[in-house]
């Protein structure tokens, strides 16, 4: 396979040197990106947050293809899981959708009572050129709640700017409610979405440590903790893509300082308690020990557990293809945990800087990819001859279609994978799918005798 | 307005009918998002690799038109890919920022700025004035009107089918063959959508109709056009009979015993070829069948949603089985979808309910209301059966929380008493659980 020449620059071989990989850069034309725009990204962002309205202001498709795709549970009310869309017409493009848009908000905002209405801007109303931020101040006027518009419009940029649009649709939020009675041991969970309760399980650990989360940006997350976030003393970021825009704001209006941390794999979830135990060590002087204690206990269940599957394990060939960089140094290590070795690694949103940090963890002679492609993909895991391939539903069938096992690590997961118990599942889930007998009928590993 | 969409948008039915092609692309003319999702949304259903390219729009492609971006991207995907063809699809963004993509095109090919073993094409879907299932029509129109060309008649006959599953064209396929016909099928997606295990990648997929076929339609005997909620300005068939006057049978989906007999028959007529015993035999057992369960389910009621063409079908499929179809719903922006259902209903028990333009909320309000039995759809309806307690019986298209959708064989005899069975045993499932007594003898 040739890759595409505009494309070159985006793929290394890693040889522990650092080489430059070009990243951070639009998508070239023609080339089937894994990508999809800057509303994706604002939806993955703003979605958990289960009490808004989400209203998608656009043709149907946009909102018709992210009803209810991710795996975001929330603990009581459920509005992210409708799908919403001004559904704009012929007569609409030409006239304009903001009567459309203001009606729409008006009944529905009746009918569900939110506690805050979030209107996303597609392609097409950036073309229409629609005000929607004014038809969303007069509607908070009017309804008295925030009615907050969300600038996602699909050619403005990539997946990345979704996330800054929706970090400032969040920034709306923050800084509108009490602050009284919060803990001086106080964090926000970043960048957590509560993918098949991950959220829970994490914040479960806090618990026992001793320290109140005040919000989780947005895993399970809803409106009226979100006002609250500014009361936060730490925020702790995770997927730093995501959210980094946020926690940098905080910072510069409320002074509140972020750590970035990974809660997926041994390592990276002990660290990322360590990390936090040891800033709040001054607060609060039992803090280090009960997270040792916990981090221990945590551990020394999970070794027992993963010796059956390391045994099975040891010695398999993986590709990671995920959306963030950061996540994919979070699964070598998990990886390795398992005695797998990582031969491909790519993402499609990475920066500079997490490819260098990929670079310095991943093996001699690993592909290292920016925004591939499936004809790339394909043609990397078949050269490096993988068991496993870990992505999300569009690399699924490339895996299938050559005989290769796969691991579901995007927001569609139906399975938590973070933290220690995460760990456990991640390994279950790499387990069941390697090991199957499957394999050995397919074309790769099996030549019938003539 | 819509609130839990029952359509989708119409590049998604274009995308679809490409792939339906021998070495084809589907190219979207906007942003990098509608593509990726569109072919997420595909993949959950059909669980293949299913490749589409976008032109990726950016601001400046907004604001001043995406000629370049068409031009390499074009360039791109004739590298990494060989097609034989290159369907480009205008998406929402560039119909409404006024891209001529058609003009486009022409000025590409006249300048031979275009690779020369490539056929590119043009297919206009702004989903502001369609659904998938009018972009499924739209791309097949295009197909015909640029790329078939005026020969001697031949043996052979043209079949449109509507948005069916893999196994319902094989079917279709096979039925060609039984009477000895050669058929040109658009689009045929059967094997590059559901396909084999492969040794090596496939760039792009085996199978799909061939562009020198394609070219032949005009010359056939005739052409079968599945899909009776459909008027002229979508149908390839009518662009057939006014250009080439390929005379055009259009008729509702073959489900049921009525509508199998009219589809057989009328290939039996052109073709002047007797239906096999194969056949006659499937129907003889299917009325059998009919006639074995006829009192579990008489009197029951169902509600039909989804695309239009499939919801005509089963609605006359249930009314000749004596279940009345209370409501039939789709999302659908057609205004012949009435017409087409109340046409197939007229034996029908009760008054029935028909709504095109229609979401998911409207459904669940109507079926609140009308309590029936059973729902038959495709799988976005199971928030509400779920909430509802009534079994949902997966049909069409998506069906993206079970596996083999593929292999749904919605037609003909053998497909209708696929669905006849599950559609009783769901019944009696159901009367069996509720029951006290728990009959094992039914
Ligand atoms: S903009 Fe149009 S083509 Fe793109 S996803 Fe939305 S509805 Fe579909
Ligand atoms: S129209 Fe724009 S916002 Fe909507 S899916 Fe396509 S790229 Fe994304």
């Amino acid at each position: 396979m040739d890759i595409l020449q505009s494309r070159k620059k985006q793929v290394v071989r890693s040889n522990g040197q650092g080489m430059s990989i070009v990243c951070e850069k639009r998508s070239a034309s023609g080339s089937v990106s894994q990508r999809a725009c800057v509303f994706c990204g604002s939806r993955v962002v703003l979605y958990p947050i289960a009490d808004a309205l989400h209203i998608v202001h656009g043709p149907i498709g946009c909102a018709a293809y992210t009803w209810d795709i991710r795996g975001s549970v929330s603990s009581g009310p459920e509005l992210h899981r409708l799908s919403f869309s001004t559904d704009l017409r012929e007569t609409d493009i030409i006239f304009g959708g903001e009567k459309k848009l203001e009606a729409m908000l008006d009944e529905l905002i009746d009918q569900y009572s939110p506690k805050a209405a979030f209107v996303y801007a597609t392609c097409v109303v950036g073309v229409i050129g629609d005000d929607v931020a004014a038809i969303c101040k007069k509607m908070t006027n009017k309804k008295k709640i925030p009615v907050i518009p969300v600038h996602s419009e699909g050619f403005k940029g990539t997946k990345k700017d979704g996330y800054q649009a929706a970090c400032d649709a969040i920034a709306c939020l923050v800084g509108t409610g009490s602050i009284s009675g919060i803990s001086p041991v106080s964090i926000n969970i970043m960048g957590e979405f509560n993918l098949a309760g991950e959220t829970w399980i994490i914040k479960e650990y806090f618990k026992k440590m001793g320290i109140e989360v005040i919000t989780t940006m947005t895993g399970d997350g809803r409106v009226e903790e979100l006002k609250r976030a500014h009361g936060a003393k730490l925020n702790v970021v995770q997927c730093s893509g995501s959210m980094m825009a946020i926690a940098k704001t905080m910072k510069e209006k409320y002074g509140i300082p972020f750590i970035r941390v990974s809660y997926f794999g041994i390592e990276d979830m002990a660290d990322a308690l360590y990390q936090i135990a040891d800033y709040f060590k001054e607060q609060d002087r039992g803090i280090i020990e009960r997270t040792e204690k916990l981090v221990r206990k945590e551990i020394l269940d999970l070794n027992d557990q993963l010796e059956g599957y390391r045994q099975d394990l040891a010695g398999k060939k993986a590709a990671i293809y995920v959306g963030g960089a950061f996540k994919a140094l979070s699964l070598i290590k998990a990886l390795r945990h398992l005695g797998m070795k990582t031969v491909v690694v790519g993402s499609q949103t990475g920066n500079a800087d997490d490819y260098k940090r990929l670079q310095a963890l991943a093996e001699p002679g690993t592909i290292i990819v920016d925004d591939s492609n499936p004809v790339e993909l394909a043609s990397f895991v078949l050269e490096k001859d993988v068991d496993l391939f870990i992505g999300g539903v569009k690399e699924r069938p490339i895996a299938y279609k050559l005989g290769i096992g796969f691991c579901d690590h995007n927001h569609e997961r139906k399975i938590p994978l973070a933290g220690f118990a995460g760990m456990i599942n991640f390994a279950k889930e790499v387990h069941k799918s390697v090991i199957s007998p499957v394999w050995n009928l397919v074309p790769r590993r099996y030549h019938r005798a003539d | 307005m819509q609130t839990n969409p029952c359509k989708l948008c119409a590049p998604l039915g274009a995308s679809l009918v490409l792939r339906g092609i021998d070495g084809s692309m589907p190219f979207l003319h906007g942003s990098q998002g509608c593509a990726t999702y569109i072919r997420r949304y595909m993949i959950s259903h059909f669980r293949e690799p299913l490749d589409i390219a976008s032109s990726s729009f950016h601001e400046e492609t907004a604001i001043f038109g995406g000629r370049q971006e068409l031009l390499e991207g074009i360039h791109n995907v004739y590298k990494q890919y060989s097609p034989k063809l290159i369907g480009i699809v205008s998406t929402c963004l560039a119909e409404t920022i006024g891209e001529d993509t058609q003009a486009l095109i022409s000025q590409m090919k006249a300048n031979n700025e275009l690779p020369e073993d490539v056929e590119v094409i043009f297919i206009s879907a702004p989903s502001y004035a369609g659904s998938h299932s009018d972009g499924f029509r739209q791309a097949t129109k295009a197909l015909v009107e640029q790329l078939c060309i005026k020969g001697e008649t031949k043996q052979q006959i043209n079949i449109l089918p509507a948005f069916l599953s893999t196994e319902d064209l094989r079917y279709l396929r096979e039925v060609a063959d039984s009477f000895n016909m050669p058929a040109v099928i658009l689009p045929d997606y059967s094997s590059t959508l559901d396909g084999e295990i492969w040794d090596s990648y496939q760039i792009l997929p085996k199978g799909g109709e061939k562009l020198e076929s394609i070219a032949s339609m005009g010359s056939s005997l005739a052409t079968i056009e599945l899909g009776s909620a459909l008027d002229n300005s979508l149908s390839a068939g009518s662009a057939l009979e006014e250009r080439y006057f390929v005379p055009n049978y259009r008729m509702a989906l073959p489900i049921g015993v009525k509508a199998t007999d009219r589809f057989l028959d009328s290939i039996a007529k052109i073709t002047k070829n007797p239906i096999s015993t194969k056949y006659s035999r499937q129907r003889g057992r299917l009325i059998d069948s009919y006639a074995d369960a006829h009192k579990y389910i008489s009197g029951k009621k169902a509600a039909i949603f989804g695309d239009e063409d499939m919801v005509v079908g089963l609605a006359g499929f249930l009314s000749e089985i004596g279940i009345t179809p209370v409501l039939c719903a789709s999302g659908s922006m057609r205004s012949n979808f009435g017409e087409a259902v109340s046409e197939v209903v007229k034996d029908a028990k009760g008054p029935i309910v028909i709504k095109g333009n229609v979401d998911f909320i409207d459904i669940e309000e109507d079926i609140r209301m009308l309590k029936p039995d059973i729902l038959i759809g495709n799988s976005k309806g199971y928030a509400m059966s779920r909430r509802l307690n009534i079994p949902l019986l997966r049909v069409g298209f998506p069906i993206h929380d079970r596996i083999g959708a593929q292999r749904i064989l919605h037609i003909g005899y053998q497909g209708t008493q696929q669905l006849f069975d599950q559609i009783v045993n769901i019944i009696l499932e159901r009367s069996q659980k509720d029951s006290s007594v728990g009959y094992t003898y039914i």
